[in-house]
């Protein structure tokens, strides 16, 4: 039995790191994934789709929800968490940092999973990244957007050229120990209560 | 083993001994028996202890256990029953974990749509009688299953909860069985009134404040509180790994003077308003101070005023020891995870209740406050004070699940 065989369902509400992880998983050569992104009735949604594998974000509150099949199995298959093994320990850990928690059903053999687990925890360590490079490119702009209007309080109140506005601002910073954006930050705040 | 005779009780430096870490981090779930553990943060029992507490809200007790159980946090509020599930590594994970002290005691309730209310008004459910609610839900199911209609759904919190075994309690001694006769499913304690609202469940069982929450917003009524069902029945513990309290000995003792004096000092009724505005919080419960200052009086609504009196004992953050972690709760805990075939029949209740309740800990860790302390670990439960009230009327006598 090929691994293609294997019936993935993602619960994740983030539909940038859904589809993230849907196009791994496709590019892997699993094509029989269901991604759930409205958790109301989660546990019937999951009874129709009868999956081997549930792939969730860690941080999801309706993972309460889906233990409650640990227990109650009349309904499907068993499902258990993936982690269940304590030798397991190193994947477990990455899983947790990576904000990834799994299940499978009962019976299914662990080694099958695993390169899922893999490819999940790498997938969602992919999208942290992107978003602190997107927070990051974003910070960025709007510090530079404040040194611009900074500079232009200071061309327009003391008559400086460009050029001499920003090394007021560089040398302050200096000075003061303090980055350029701290001191236009506060010389926009101090043009706000003057005006 | 701990010694009995506190072998080294001379060395009173124990208690200002420094704790082997300066920071602690302590995992949480909105819900007001939390409030031992952020008064100890906000308030300043933790830094007196010589400790930080770092508390994080997390979004599951799944999320708990886990976290827990791979040390991301030192320790938690966590459900009783749950620390049972993890040592005995049922569902996830085998890891160890103890309950040196208990949170509180009481503090749920069962809670109905208003249209089932109103039919259980009907089937004869009375305010002064805690299980008429039972009997009369039992009444309104079999008119269900004449009439060809669905059954009923409750919400829980989890699996392995103090409420589980309660709402399950409560309904199988109406001749309800909670297995075929209604639908249960778990739902994280904040999102239980939506669920409610929105008629995805008829009832749940749910810890303060969020039954208060429910009645408050018109889409509910609170049908009995657990301290009808049991006074003084047992609640939430402090979860540690068993690995960690022994590294940590010495902050494990200092956290638990920390929350047992936070605990001390938020049931003070001076202090309601203070601890209700700081628990409104987004970080923690985000809800309405004054929802939570009346669940804390014991002031619960009601939207017709005949139906609910004031209970004085609707949660208990410290006085009738309720931060011992008496070894006849997690006994009764497992006793109702083999009833309703959670784990092994042959399960030794007595030697598990041992392993993780550990009232030695609570009291080494308390001798140095001027408290008084229970000097036996175990006691009948439904006895005294809740005799009668126990699910309408039995005992749990653990004599006969006990260890020797």
């Amino acid at each position: 039995m090929s691994d293609s065989k294997l019936s993935i369902v993602v619960i994740d509400e983030n539909p940038v790191r859904a589809a993230i992880l849907m196009d791994g998983l496709a590019e892997s050569g699993h094509a029989d994934v269901v991604h759930i992104d409205n958790v109301d009735n989660l546990l019937k949604k999951i009874f129709a789709i009868d999956p081997d594998v549930i792939l969730i974000d860690l941080e999801n509150p309706s993972r309460d929800t889906l233990e409650q099949m640990f227990q109650v199995s009349r309904e499907v298959r068993r499902p258990t968490a993936v982690f269940v093994d304590e030798t397991d320990r190193a994947m477990t850990d990455a899983a947790v940092d990576a904000g990834v928690s799994a299940y499978i059903v009962d019976g299914l053999k662990k080694e099958r999973v695993n390169q899922v687990v893999d490819l999940t925890i790498s997938r969602f360590n992919a999208f942290s990244r992107l978003q602190a490079e997107l927070s990051e490119a974003k910070t960025a702009l709007s510090e530079r957007k404040t040194i611009e209007r900074a500079k232009g309080i200071l061309m327009q109140t003391r008559g400086m050229s460009e050029e001499q506005a920003y090394a007021a601002l560089r040398k302050t910073a200096m000075n003061e120990k303090k980055r350029i954006v701290d001191i236009a930050n506060s010389l926009v705040t101090a043009d706000q209560i003057a005006s | 083993m701990l010694d009995s005779q506190g072998g080294d009780r001379d060395n009173s430096s124990d208690a200002d001994a420094r704790p082997e870490i300066a920071t602690v981090h302590a995992g949480i779930i909105p819900l007001l028996d939390c409030a031992p553990l952020v008064a100890a943060a906000e308030f300043g029992f933790a830094e007196k202890c010589g400790l930080e507490l770092a508390l994080s809200r997390e979004q599951s007790w799944a999320s708990i256990r886990d976290k827990v159980s791979i040390g991301h946090l030192d320790c938690a509020h966590m459900l009783g029953p749950m620390v049972l599930a993890s040592t005995l590594g049922v569902g996830h994970v085998r890891t160890p974990m103890i309950a040196p002290m208990a949170l509180g005691l009481n503090g749920n309730a069962i809670t109905v749509s208003s249209d089932l209310h109103a039919r259980l008004k009907a089937a004869g459910m009375t305010g002064d009688d805690v299980m008429s609610g039972a009997h009369a839900l039992k009444t309104v199911i079999d008119e269900n299953l004449k009439a060809g209609r669905p059954p009923l759904t409750f919400g829980i919190v989890f699996p392995f909860s103090a409420h589980n075994y309660e709402l399950r309690g409560w309904l199988a001694a109406a001749g309800i069985n909670p297995d075929f006769d209604l639908r249960l499913v778990v739902i994280p304690p904040p999102l239980m009134v939506a669920n409610l609202d929105q008629g995805l469940i008829d009832g749940f069982c749910v810890g303060a404040p969020w039954n208060a929450v429910a009645v408050e917003a018109g889409v509910g009524e609170i049908v009995v509180t657990k301290s009808q069902l049991w006074h003084n029945g047992p609640e939430k513990v402090l979860g540690v790994r068993e690995t960690w309290a022994q590294a940590h000995p010495r902050t494990l003792r200092a956290l638990i003077r920390a929350l047992v004096e936070a605990a001390r000092w938020v049931e003070m009724p001076e202090n309601r308003l203070a601890v209700a505005e700081t628990l409104s919080a987004p970080t923690y419960l985000d809800t309405d101070a004054a929802i939570i200052a009346r669940c804390m009086a014991g002031a619960l609504p009601a939207s017709d005023s005949a139906d609910l009196a004031p209970d004085p004992d609707f949660i208990t953050f410290f006085r009738d020891d309720a931060n011992f972690p008496w070894r006849s709760h997690a006994a009764w805990f497992a006793a109702q995870m083999i009833r309703w075939r959670q784990i092994d029949q042959d399960t030794d209740v007595g030697a598990l209740a041992e392993q993780v309740y550990r009232p030695d800990m609570y009291r080494d860790a308390v001798r140095t406050l001027d408290l008084p302390v229970p000097d036996v670990d175990w006691k009948s439960e439904g006895m005294g004070e809740s005799e009668g009230r126990f699910f309408g009327g039995a005992v749990f006598a653990p004599a006969e699940h006990k260890f020797d």
